[in-house]
């Protein structure tokens, strides 16, 4: 449960909803606990974007992020 | 990709005593056994996983508490990996009751919206979740909706085990996740070795370095080598909002006694969601089941395959503790990856 995936945000909503997008898939998650623009990467934890990361950060660990994860749900 | 020959070279020149070092995250863990990590590692040098597992460190008391809601009517919303976690009579996945297996507490409230039936989430993790929880508590949730709160965090359990000494530890690889919310200030009062250490194997093999360097200096400070994503302060809006909600508690861990303010309870103005006054439900503690580790484990002090049942009588289709339940359990992750002994 204590995973946590970046992603990058396409869209704001009301209700400090977001859709991000993880690479392969895009999702609503709740934005309460950062301030984000468009385009900008988060660290999404239990369906909540828990910090902003810069770019390069977001596209660098997703891979890596994305193989342990994997591993780890089998 | 062969994980950072060059990184585990300079290692095995520094190390030159033993020296032990704990990490306190699953996800570490996980990258560690993947990447072979151990078998890397010079023989004087010691990584042990910690309490770093949120579902793991839950007492067997608060299982048992869910499990009174459930018996009692509530609909349960837990994230999935407290499912097969053994209570003292059966688990959530057994129970019979009206559970429900959630992404995150914003689903549950959702759950609650459209019901006239109780909700009840079971608030498990530590400061990487609080802070979810802490802004749904904050959007209003309907009457019918309450949790169940069994936050931890981190730095008291830190605390504990360096007076405690027992599992001799020459410093630590701070917990990524968590710090990126929390930022590593708080950490700067240990006097021990500390890193925080990104995910990949060679910021992990990194984060090992960098802790040698100061055994071998005779120094303490906080080392930040995972730049990218950690900063000093943190997220300041996601703790702000957690201390808004949250307050200290004086709690149990499994496999620890009570640690003086390492849990989080809510704060008096929102106790009509907080589910241990609403339903009165006493907190009692369990003794441990007599055959099973994980209390060793999650103190630094035995590993997985110490254990007599692990892989026997234990597995993760028929768990008899919790580490061997969470994706982020040492015995779970050692059992997936066939980790020997090292
Ligand atoms: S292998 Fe099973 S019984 Fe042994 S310590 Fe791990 S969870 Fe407990």
């Amino acid at each position: 449960m204590c995973v946590a995936v970046p992603a990058e945000v396409l869209e704001i909503k009301e209700g400090n909803i977001g859709v991000v997008d993880y690479g392969d898939l895009k999702q609503e998650v709740r934005l309460d606990l950062v301030d984000v623009k468009v385009g900008e990467f988060v660290l999404v934890h239990v369906g909540f974007a828990i910090q902003r990361l810069s770019r390069e950060e977001g596209l660098e660990t997703r891979e890596i992020f994305r193989q342990v994860y994997a591993a780890m749900e089998e | 990709m062969p994980a950072g020959t060059d990184i585990a070279k300079s290692l095995k020149e520094a190390v030159d005593r033993d020296m032990a070092f704990m990490h306190i995250c699953g996800t570490h863990e996980a990258a560690i056994a993947r990447a072979g990590l151990r078998s890397l590692l010079p023989e004087h040098l010691k990584i042990v996983m910690g309490p770093g597992c949120p579902v793991c460190i839950t007492p067997q008391g608060e299982i048992d508490a869910a499990l009174e809601l459930a018996g009692r009517g509530c609909i349960v919303a837990t994230y999935g990996d407290l499912l097969r976690v053994p209570g003292t009579k059966g688990s959530l996945e057994s129970c019979g009751g009206d559970v429900r297996v959630v992404q995150g507490i914003h689903k549950a409230v959702g759950i609650a919206q459209k019901t006239d039936s109780d909700v009840v989430f079971i608030s498990v993790g530590f400061e990487t979740t609080a802070p979810t929880v802490a802004a749904m508590m904050l959007t209003k949730p309907p009457e019918n909706f309450s949790i169940l709160s069994c936050h931890r965090i981190v730095p008291p359990a830190m605390k504990w085990l360096l007076e405690q000494g027992e599992a001799k530890l020459n410093g630590f690889m701070l917990p990524g996740h968590v710090c990126t919310v929390m930022g590593f200030a708080e950490y700067e009062q240990f006097p021990v070795p500390q890193v925080v250490a990104g995910f990949e194997p060679d910021d992990i093999l990194l984060g090992l370095l960098m802790l040698v360097k100061q055994v071998k200096e005779g120094t303490h400070r906080v080392e930040n080598a995972y730049p990218r994503a950690v900063s000093r302060e943190g997220n300041v809006k996601a703790k702000r909002i957690m201390y808004e909600v949250f307050e200290p508690s004086d709690v149990e861990w499994r496999g620890f006694p009570v640690i003086r303010g390492s849990g989080l309870r809510l704060k008096e103005e929102f106790s009509q969601y907080d589910a241990w006054k609403k339903y009165g439900i006493m907190y009692k503690h369990v003794a441990k089941h007599p055959a099973c580790i994980c209390d060793k484990v999650l103190r630094g002090i035995a590993q997985p395959s110490d254990c007599k049942m692990f892989a026997k009588a234990c597995t993760p289709r028929t768990p008899v503790g919790p580490c061997m339940v969470s994706h982020e359990g040492a015995c779970k992750i050692w059992h997936m990856y066939n980790v020997r002994k090292t």
